[in-house]
């Protein structure tokens, strides 16, 4: 049972999956120690701006900086050389034409020194013009990275669905983003500040996903629980 | 009180004089007095169900449309409830038809038809019956000043409820917009009796116009009394089991009998206990408003035709229908609110000049205090109201952006009028800016996508929509109720099952498939969630295993809190059962009782932990946040408190160390801070948050994807909450939360209210063990959790349980 937690590091949930030993971090990231890899999903950069263009209330302007700072930590802690951005990391093309300067600055800053990809998503179809390459998806060999899971693909880690797990603790429900992991495949909760989720017991995720699978939940320390004991 | 009786001042044209004559009528002083002032920029009329209310708010127009030389709409009138609407079309057929008048009169609310509506705007009958949000969409549209061309009269019924809430004042601003189109707009209003009658009557002129208030004969005091049962009330709780049979006995001998309660969960296991014990099978039913729509719309039907003995029922029977043959009503609980309790009372015997008659239940041994210092204050005509404050300005956001959707306008010209609503005579130009900004550009401190503003300035200087197309949202989004969010309850079937009502989305998130609650005076068992519903199937079992959905809280307002604590000075109690006189006699030996001017604090040991217990006497929402703000304080200080329970007048913490020194603690700047450091990021914050946030146009509810697919990846507004906390914390949206935090759910102004009122006199006693005041408090459900590590500590459990569970733990 490839599945079973082993040691926990500091703030994240260790695992094995297709030969890799990955850590599920708290903040919403995927690492990989052995490629020094660190993969998020569904930034959604510049939601704000698309928001407004399209005449709905103007939200605060404020989720691209919050986004990135929580990515520089991320990275800082890491000190990954390797970013994965998993697609939807742009809210679409034209808000990541539209970022402030100082906001695709920090980008370029981030992305110094460091291998970056862009793998595109639903939301940012084209390529953008900041640094890295750009794929449409992405092998690292023993996995795959892309955006929407490839329910006959193996070794998979994919994001799009924002899974997010509603635990009933007796005294109060708690709600995060959460990981869910089986031998097939990883599904990656959205990274960005301005993303609301879908309930991991949805029908699209539970037939995504095999029946010993786990959501990981996000928060201080990571949780791992069966999927299949999360209920409406 | 009054200053007079006026006395009839006019007489009816012949055509009603005959009308009034031919049905054995005589009109009302008040009637009379309504018809001589026809002309009077504004008119208030206070009188007691049963009065005629609604002809004296009419038969000016329907004298002045009598002639027919009127075109289009005359007369707006204006309810809080739809159901109103349609009842009033309804009697005012009557007279129209006998007298054939050439009127027509139509109502419109959010179940008119598409076709209806189109056509009303088009072609407006005389009367227009309708509600604050269907008359908000219409002054929305561009043709607003067409349709309205010619409007004279304004009625506005039940003011004295929608001046309590911000439909209220939405509505308010939506008539400077009907001012300015038709400047010579008449205003009435029509209220219940309330303690203030002058601050409703500056809340319906346009200011600073003036208001006369006519005030009917309020007929013969009511007959009130607490229900006689042979065994006491319980120590805690609010099922008032205890009352069942007492309750029966009452119902037997009446014809019809309106039981309130103060929530519906309470309302729900009154009505299944009540059926327990209905051993003759008489018709008894229920009303609230989780309840589904048709179900009430049945209710209300057999209640009308005189089938049901009793009804049991919550608020949503506060206002509305007249039910002829009511001769009893029972309120069950503390009613917290001698206003309201007069009110209610009002609902019982609406035959004019016939006392009404009511029957007061306590549901536990504190309550009988409460009913009896209610009681006493009914008696004496002392009703109760904590006034208003400022317009909100979440409200007026909103407001803007309707005003946007019409068309263009002057932002100067559009502040003059909105200060010519009474609750918003004192907003600033700087104040309105802010709110015009908001709506404009969101106001954020970082000026960032200023192409794309909602509202922007063209170069003769008006504001317009940027994009037309955002009016659709916009409209979609009118109004300022807040059903915090709701999941529809069906029985589960093949295709869709019957729809039995609402619970609120936590409670749903609480339920495990088979768990069974009640709802509609059924237990039901939970099956599953399917596509935002919640799918139940009948449960043939007695004991349901909750009954939940929350509903309105009222504290206990200031006045009675005061009567309570006056009570308690005096020597002994006569008029008190004498379980309940030897009870407090009791506490005065072992510690003391509260007392008015000064704050009583009992410390004691019990069970292995410490307690402390504040009685504040501010109210239930007030004593939470008290809690929540202690518990902190004593985290800090290395109490280590565990939890804490509220009521209305104390609060209960336990913990693991005793108090020593509560001087400290109950300083006004160290509660201040701690509302302002540590509230910021509590639940009730956030959630006061979300329902100015919603009104004021940032969080759109509908949308039309919303719509198509019934399911959305939405982020919360928690999100957009801690976001301006971080980086915006002067955003005016904040600046609005914390305003709202001085009432409501937070209600941070009683706290400061009893910090003012006690001014540093604080007694703290240390007593070897729990005392008869405050025993009751460890009965209490709604314990709180001191939050915190726990919360991780909870998930930590529950997660490493499901894993063991499943065999995945190492």
């Amino acid at each position: 049972m490839p599945l079973a937690p082993k040691e926990r590091t500091m703030n994240g949930f260790d695992f094995e999956f297709g030969g890799a030993a990955l850590t599920a971090l708290g903040s919403g990231a995927l690492y990989w120690a052995a490629q020094n890899l660190i993969c998020v999903s569904d930034l959604h950069l510049g939601k704000s701006e698309r928001r407004a263009r399209l005449g709905e209330a103007p939200l605060p302007p404020y989720e691209t900086r919050d986004t990135l700072s929580r990515l520089e930590a991320d990275l800082r802690t890491t000190s990954a050389t390797v970013v994965i951005c998993l697609g939807d990391s742009f809210d679409d093309p034209a808000a990541a034409d539209a970022l402030p300067e100082a906001e695709k600055l920090w980008i370029t800053a981030l992305q110094a020194g460091r291998q970056w990809i862009w793998i595109e998503g639903n939301h940012d179809p084209g390529p953008v013009d900041l640094g890295g390459s750009h794929r449409a998806e992405y092998s690292y060999d023993p996995l795959i990275f892309r955006h929407i899971a490839d329910p006959d693909e193996n070794h998979e880690i994919s994001g799009h669905y924002h899974p997010k797990t509603t635990l009933n603790t007796g005294h109060r429900t708690i709600t995060r983003p959460s990981f869910l992991i089986d031998a097939n495949r990883i599904i990656l909760p959205a990274y960005g500040t301005y993303t609301g989720g879908l309930r991991s017991h949805d029908a699209t995720l539970q037939s995504l996903m095999r029946s010993d699978a786990l959501a990981v939940l996000t928060g201080p320390t990571p949780r791992p629980l069966p999927l299949r004991s999360v209920r409406d | 009180m009054p200053a007079s009786y006026l006395v009839g001042m006019s007489t009816l044209p012949p055509l009603f004089q005959d009308w009034f004559t031919r049905r054995g009528w005589s009109a009302h002083p008040h009637q009379l007095d309504m018809l001589a002032r026809a002309e009077d920029p504004a008119l208030l009329l206070i009188a007691p169900t049963g009065g005629g209310k609604t002809m004296a708010g009419f038969l000016p127009t329907l004298v002045d449309l009598a002639a027919g030389a009127h075109d289009g709409l005359h007369t707006l009138y204006i309810s809080p409830l739809k159901a109103l609407a349609a009842d009033i079309k309804r009697n005012l057929r009557t007279p129209v038809q006998d007298m054939k008048l050439p009127i027509r009169i139509e109502d419109r609310t959010g179940d008119t038809s598409a076709t209806a509506r189109k056509r009303q705007r088009a072609d407006p009958p005389h009367i227009l019956l309708t509600t604050p949000e269907s008359l908000a969409l219409l002054t929305s549209y561009e043709d607003a000043p067409r349709m309205f061309a010619g409007l004279k009269r304004v009625v506005i019924d039940e003011i004295h409820a929608l001046a309590e809430s911000k439909r209220g004042d939405q509505l308010m601003l939506a008539l400077t917009r009907l001012q300015e189109i038709c400047p010579g707009l008449r205003r009435v209003g029509l209220s219940a009796t309330v303690e203030d009658p002058d601050a409703i009557a500056r809340y319906l002129a346009r200011h600073p116009d003036p208001c006369d208030i006519l005030i009917a004969d309020p007929g013969p005091d009511p007959d009130i009394a607490m229900l006689q049962t042979t065994e006491p009330p319980p120590w805690a709780g609010g099922g008032a089991a205890y009352a069942i049979p007492a309750v029966m006995d009452q119902i037997r001998q009446h014809t019809t009998t309106l039981i309130f309660h103060n929530t519906r969960a309470q309302a729900e296991i009154f009505f299944h206990n009540l059926w327990l014990a209905n051993a003759d099978a008489l018709p008894i039913g229920i009303h609230h408003g989780s309840l589904d729509r048709q179900q009430r719309e049945r209710v209300e039907a057999a209640m009308q035709r005189g089938e049901l003995r009793a009804i049991v029922c919550t608020g949503s029977l506060d206002l509305g229908i007249d039910w002829g043959d009511v001769d009893l009503v029972i309120q069950v609980g503390a009613p917290k609110n001698v206003k309201r309790l007069v009110q209610r009372i009002g609902r019982a015997n609406h035959r004019y000049n016939a006392p009404s008659k009511a029957l007061l239940v306590p549901a536990n041994r504190f309550e009988v205090v409460e009913c009896h210092a209610a009681l006493e204050a009914a008696k004496e005509h002392d009703l109760d109201g904590a006034p208003r404050g400022p317009g909100p300005r979440d409200v007026l956001c909103q407001h803007i952006l309707i005003r946007a959707c019409a068309g263009p306008f002057d932002a100067s010209k559009l502040y003059q009028q909105i200060i010519t609503a009474g609750a918003y005579a004192g907003l600033t130009r700087a104040e309105f800016d802010d709110c015009l900004d908001f709506c404009a550009t969101g106001g954020y401190a970082l000026r960032a996508y200023d192409q794309w503003q909602r509202l922007l300035q063209r170069p003769d200087g008006h504001w317009q929509l940027r994009d037309p197309r955002a009016a659709r949202l916009i409209r979609m989004n009118i109004g300022t109720i807040q059903d915090s969010d709701k999941l529809k309850v069906r029985l589960q079937r093949a295709r869709g099952g019957k729809p039995l009502g609402e619970v609120e989305e936590g409670f749903a998130a609480s339920l495990t498939p088979g768990d069974t609650f009640l709802i509609g005076g059924q237990i039901v068992r939970y099956e599953n969630l399917r596509e935002m519903t919640v799918e139940v199937s009948r449960d043939r079992g007695r004991k349901p295993k909750v009954a939940v959905f929350s509903g309105t809280k009222f504290a206990t307002s200031t006045q009675l809190s005061h009567r309570i604590l006056r009570l308690f000075a005096q020597e002994d109690w006569p008029d008190l059962p004498q379980h309940t006189a030897d009870w407090l006699d009791l506490q005065r030996q072992m510690s003391e009782l509260p007392q008015e001017g000064r704050l009583l604090i009992e410390s004691f040991p019990h069970e292995g932990r410490e307690h402390v217990c504040i009685y504040g006497f501010a109210g239930r929402n007030a004593q939470q946040t008290l809690g929540l703000i202690l518990s902190k304080r004593m985290e800090e200080l290395g109490l280590d408190p565990l939890g804490f329970v509220s009521t209305d007048y104390a609060t209960l913490i336990w913990g693991l160390e005793p108090l020593t020194d509560a001087a400290p603690l109950f300083t006004r700047d160290a509660l201040r801070q701690g509302l302002e450091s540590w509230l910021t990021g509590n639940t009730l914050m956030k959630r006061t948050f979300r329902a100015s946030a919603t009104i004021a146009g940032l969080i759109t509810r509908n949308t039309p994807q919303a719509r198509k697919s019934g399911r959305q990846a939405t982020f919360s507004s928690d999100i957009l909450y801690d976001t301006l906390v971080k980086y915006d914390p002067d955003h005016l949206l904040l600046d609005i939360t914390r305003e709202e935090a001085m009432r409501g759910l937070i209600d941070f102004g009683r706290i400061e209210e009893m910090i003012a009122r006690v001014e540093g006199r604080i007694d703290l006693h240390r007593l070897p063990r729990v005392t008869p005041l405050a025993a009751p408090l460890f009965l209490e459900a709604g314990r709180t959790p001191v939050d915190g590590a726990a919360q991780e500590r909870l998930l930590q459990e529950e997660t490493d349980r499901l894993m063991e569970a499943a065999g995945l733990s190492n």
